[in-house]
């Protein structure tokens, strides 16, 4: 059936979209969310929109500066894992196993209360030019987000190293490319093409993860809309919104990696 | 930090140590585990076969309930239902003259994760079932097997290898969950620690004491889960060394 239409154009896609069934479920939809509109209580949205706007580019900010951390420690965790040495393989592996078998709210509860109690009784550190830094959450929830994502994403990535074919990298050895240019030009690229389809859902579930830091203090957009439920007593209200920012942002997330698949031009065999 | 005062607090004498309250909300945790688990493969069943063989507003329906659950971080969804759910019991039950009721948390903790397991179970159950060779389901519909005949003596066993993996994923993700539900008061294992750090102030004995709690879950589920996926697929050539 997939050979006898090869090329199906936009306007038949459409009309392939939107049949009757749909038009009557979108229809309800737009009931339902006119509906919540007017019957709901929003009068307390201009009041805490500089504060949401703040949350968003917190929970933004937090999602990139993890991911991309992470990711800088999960090169090297995955190639440990394939071609190091005992001595750095098994404490790469043991590092894997414990974040991922563990819950991420206690990994973080762990370094901010357990560190946050130990810290004050060094009187060097309560001296030093960090103490300001580190009497905050933040550096606690980027620090425990960066190593969660770098657990995960380590397992993934020794998968990646893995299956590139191992003639790929003899074709290069071949050639006279030393280890280091292998590694950046061949083995790299090649296994983040293939990683790219499981980082993109890795990320998603790291931007599910970030709200996690509002237990911490730290006033993402999770904490904003927890903050107007306890100020106001409405509670369902700011959830949705909150399930509606989380959405957009997982959709904006999906589309980037799609983009940036698509951009790399792949022929798995 | 490591003191014998501190590993004191982890004994199972009621005075000082906390070892019992540990334990049970671990057992709490693993209740909840289960639970969700077994509520997310019903759902998971029911979606994948609306997903797969139901008209089409099921389908789409069944689309929305899987995309939203994945998108939305577990900590919303559970406030949302937690919220929602006892309210609408509760207003249910006032409706129909009888007194309001308090919601255990644990039940409700197997509820709202049960929803959340469900989306991601009806995926990979989904996936499952369809690659199993459709001529095997071809063959008992041939038979006149009735659907729920076809469900358990053919669907079910076949798709059972091609879901472990998956569904192996998910019991590991919902023992992990369920340290969410301490932000709503649910008694398990991580809101029992912080109770009991809180009090005593050794945060460090407690949360890795915990955490060793946790990892010894997640170990011990991985060797159960090598069995069980050994023996669901007795009979079938191994992938490895296949080429």
């Amino acid at each position: 059936m997939a050979a006898e239409t090869p090329v199906i154009d936009a306007a038949a896609r459409a009309s392939l979209w939107m049949q009757p069934h749909r038009i009557a479920l979108i229809l309800i939809a737009l009931v339902v969310v006119v509906a919540s509109i007017f019957l709901m209580r929003w009068d307390w949205l201009p009041a805490y929109l500089p504060l949401a706007l703040q949350g968003i580019w917190r929970t933004i900010w937090l999602l990139v500066v993890t991911s991309v951390l992470g990711i800088a420690l999960a090169i090297p965790l995955g190639l440990a894992q394939v071609i190091g040495p005992p001595i750095l393989s098994v404490p790469a592996k043991v590092f894997c196993t414990i974040i991922r078998g563990t819950p991420l709210l206690l990994q973080l509860w762990l370094l901010y209360y357990g560190l946050g109690s130990l810290f004050p009784q060094f009187p060097w550190i309560r001296e030093s030019f960090l103490w300001p830094i580190l009497r905050q959450a933040w550096p606690y929830a980027v620090l425990s987000l960066t190593i969660s994502y770098a657990g995960y994403e380590g397992e993934v990535m020794r998968g990646a190293f893995a299956g590139v074919p191992l003639g790929q990298l003899e074709a290069a050895r071949a050639f006279g490319m030393s280890r280091w240019k292998i590694f950046r030009r061949i083995w790299l690229p090649q296994a983040i093409s293939r990683a790219l389809p499981t980082l993109a859902g890795e990320t998603v579930l790291q931007l599910k993860a970030t709200p996690l830091v509002a237990t911490i203090t730290m006033v993402d957009i999770y904490a904003v809309a927890s903050r107007v439920r306890q100020d106001l007593f409405i509670t369902y209200e700011p959830l949705l919104l909150l399930a509606l920012v989380y959405m957009s942002i997982t959709g904006i997330l999906v589309f980037g990696f799609r983009r940036l698949e698509a951009r790399i031009p792949s022929k798995l065999g | 930090m490591f003191g014998a005062s501190s590993l004191e607090l982890l004994s199972f004498e009621p005075p000082n140590g906390r070892g019992l309250n540990l334990l049970h909300g671990l057992a709490n945790s693993v209740g909840i585990a289960f639970g969700s688990f077994g509520v997310g493969l019903v759902i998971g069943v029911g979606g994948a076969y609306g997903k797969l063989y139901g008209g089409p507003v099921v389908r789409d329906l069944l689309e929305v309930y899987t995309t939203v659950v994945r998108a939305v971080p577990e900590l919303v969804l559970i406030l949302l239902l937690y919220f929602a759910g006892t309210d609408l019991i509760n207003q249910l039950l006032t409706a129909l003259g009888y007194a309001a009721i308090d919601i255990n948390g644990v039940v409700a903790g197997i509820g709202v994760l049960g929803v959340v397991q469900g989306a991601y179970s009806t995926e990979v159950l989904r996936g499952a079932i369809r690659a199993i060779p459709q001529g095997q389901i071809e063959a008992a519909r041939a038979y006149g097997m009735p659907p729920g005949l076809l469900l358990r003596r053919i669907t079910l066993p076949a798709m059972l290898p091609f879901a472990i993996p998956g569904l192996a994923n998910l019991w590991l993700i919902a023992t992990k969950d369920t340290a969410l539900l301490a932000i709503v008061g649910v008694n398990e294992l991580t809101q029992t620690t912080r109770t009991a750090a809180g009090a005593t102030k050794a945060y460090f004995t407690f949360f890795m004491a915990a955490g060793a709690l946790y990892l010894v879950l997640t170990l011990v589920s991985n060797i159960a889960i090598g069995r069980v996926e050994r023996w669901a697929r007795r009979g079938m050539p191994s992938i490895a060394g296949s080429h």
